[in-house]
C-alpha cells in the first residue's frame, strides 16, 4: 500500500461504532480525534508524548495519541474518553469515582487519566498503590496533587471487587 | 502541530517493506514512533516517505532459539516483551528494562527495534543489549547479515543498518549458568530519563569468569567498561573487589554537559553505578549457582 501527499482512507471502529474517514498522511491521531471526529475531550496537552492529557485505548492498548498518525490508525479499535460513559449517559465506575472524590481541579488531564485508569482496572482489578502509581506515571496532573485521583481510582477498583 | 506533507506506506512483509524502502533514500521506517513522530514534529528529519513495519507479523513477537536463547523481532513493543513468560525466564533482564521505560503508554507503542535504532544515549536497549551480548539480524535485499550488539551501535540516529536496510530480529543469548544481569539509572524522575546508566552481564563458577559492562549517556553509543571486566576477573566480586575494580573509571570516560548534570558529575555517578551494578549482578549469580 503506498500513498502520496493525498488523503488516505481509513475504517475504524469509534466507541463501538464504524467509521470510515480519509485522513492525511501527516494528520496526527490526536487531531483526527478533535477536530474530525469532534469528539474533543481527549485534549492535546504538551504535543511531544509526555503529559498523557491525549490518551485513548486502541486495540486494548492505552496509547498516546499525539504520537500516532492518523493512517496508522486503519482497521483498529478506537475507544476514547467518550466510550466511557454509558449508553443512558450515565458515568461509568471509575468516572463516578473521580466525581466523588474531587480527582480534578482544572480537569485539563482528566480524560487522559480516564483512560490510563481504564486501561489499569480492565487488566488489573485489584492495583496495589504501587501499581496505581505505576500506571498513572505517563499522565501529569499540575494542580491536584494526586492525591485524590489515587483515591478515586482505589475507590473504582474497590467497587469492582464488592 | 501540522507535519511536513510525507508519503505514508504500510508494509505486509519483510519483502514488502525492503521494496518500499528500495531506491528512496530518504524513507524512514516507523514503528511504535515513539521517538520518530516527535522527530517529525520537530522537523529535526524530514523523511520524504515512512514505511511502516507495525503490522508485519514476522517482525512481532518473541521466539526461543534451537540454543536456548531467545529471538525478538524487531516491532516487538516494550509491553509485549515485559509480558512474555520466555524472556522473564531466559534472559529477564531484558523484561525487567523493558517493564520500566517511559510510561504505560511509551510501552504499549515504542519497541525495541526502534529503540536500538534511534541509539539514543539516553535509551536504555544499546546498553543493555550491549551488555548480554546480543546479536542484531539486518535484512536487506541481499539477505540477512547477524552484527554483533557491540559493532551495531555508532552514534545517535546511526548503526550498522544501511539505507535500504532493515533491522528484522535480535538474538540475546539465554542467562548462562552462573550468570547475574543488573541494568541500574540514575535517572532525572523515577523511570525517567536516564542521567548515566550501566548494564552489567557477569558470569561467575568459583569466581568471576566472565564480565561485560556497558555505560548509557557517557558517549555516542554505549560504553564499555573494559579496565574494570578485566580488574573483575578472578575476583569474588566482593564489595572491596568490586571498590577497587572501578577505581579510575570517571576519569577514563568523557561524557558531554547536558541540561541534567555536567560531564564531572556523570562520570562521578558512572563510577558509582557500576559499582551498584556489579554488585546486584553478582548477587543475583549466587542464585544461579548450584
Amino acid at each position: 500500500m503506498a500513498e502520496g501527499g493525498g488523503r488516505i482512507p481509513i475504517q475504524l471502529e469509534v466507541n463501538g461504532r464504524p467509521h470510515t474517514a480519509e485522513v492525511e498522511a501527516r494528520r496526527l491521531l490526536v487531531h483526527f480525534i478533535r477536530d474530525e471526529l469532534r469528539l474533543t475531550g481527549t485534549h492535546v496537552g504538551c504535543d511531544t508524548g509526555s503529559c498523557g492529557a491525549c490518551t485513548v485505548i486502541l486495540d486494548g492498548r492505552a496509547v498516546k495519541s499525539c504520537m500516532l498518525l492518523a493512517p496508522q490508525v486503519d482497521g483498529c479499535s478506537l475507544r476514547t474518553v467518550e466510550g466511557l460513559t454509558r449508553e443512558d449517559g450515565s458515568l461509568s465506575p471509575i468516572q463516578q469515582a473521580f466525581h466523588e472524590a474531587h480527582a480534578l481541579q482544572c480537569g485539563y488531564c482528566t480524560p487522559g487519566m480516564l483512560m490510563s485508569a481504564t486501561y489499569l482496572l480492565d487488566r488489573n482489578g485489584d492495583p496495589s498503590d504501587d501499581e496505581i502509581r505505576h500506571a498513572i506515571q505517563g499522565n501529569i496532573c499540575r494542580c491536584t496533587g494526586y492525591q485524590n485521583i489515587m483515591a478515586a481510582i482505589r475507590i473504582a477498583a474497590d467497587r469492582r471487587g464488592s | 502541530m501540522l507535519l511536513r506533507e510525507v508519503e505514508y506506506t504500510r508494509a505486509t512483509s519483510i519483502d514488502d517493506a525492503l521494496a518500499l524502502l528500495a531506491g528512496h533514500d530518504d524513507a524512514r521506517v516507523l514503528a511504535g514512533g515513539q521517538t520518530l513522530v516527535n522527530v517529525l514534529k520537530l522537523r529535526i528529519a524530514a523523511p520524504a516517505r515512512l514505511v511502516d513495519i507495525t503490522r508485519v507479523a514476522e517482525l512481532r513477537g518473541v521466539r526461543r532459539l534451537p540454543d536456548g536463547g531467545l529471538d525478538i523481532g524487531a516491532a516487538t513493543t516494550y509491553a509485549e516483551i515485559a509480558e512474555a513468560v520466555d524472556v522473564w525466564a531466559i534472559r529477564a533482564l531484558v523484561a525487567e528494562v523493558a517493564s520500566i521505560i517511559a510510561d504505560v503508554q511509551v510501552r504499549n507503542r515504542g519497541t525495541i527495534g526502534g529503540n536500538a535504532c534511534l541509539n539514543l544515549p539516553t535509551n536504555h536497549f544499546p546498553s543493555v543489549l550491549v551488555a548480554v551480548g546480543a546479536r542484531l539480524v539486518v535484512t536487506g535485499r541481499a539477505g540477512e547479515r547477524v552484527v554483533p550488539a557491540e559493532q551495531f551501535f555508532q552514534s545517535p540516529f546511526t548503526t550498522a543498518v544501511r539505507t535500504g536496510e532493515l533491522l528484522t530480529r535480535i538474538e540475546i543469548p539465554a542467562l548462562p549458568a552462573g550468570g547475574g544481569d543488573a541494568f541500574v539509572a540514575m535517572a532525572a524522575g523515577k523511570e525517567s530519563q536516564s542521567i548515566v546508566h550501566v548494564a552489567v552481564a557477569l558470569r561467575v563458577g568459583d569466581a568471576v569468569e566472565d564480565a561485560r559492562i556497558a555505560i548509557g549517556c557517557v558517549g555516542p553509543k554505549p560504553v564499555r567498561a573494559i579496565a574494570v571486566e578485566r580488574a573483575l576477573l578472578g575476583t569474588q566480586a566482593s564489595p572491596d573487589d568490586v571498590s577497587l575494580a572501578v577505581q579510575g573509571l570517571g576519569d577514563s570516560l568523557s561524557p558531554t554537559t547536558d541540561v541534567n548534570a555536567t560531564a564531572a558529575f556523570k562520570r562521578h555517578v558512572a563510577e558509582v553505578l557500576v559499582e551498584r551494578a556489579v554488585l546486584a549482578a553478582a548477587e543475583r549469580s549466587r542464585g544461579e549457582r548450584g
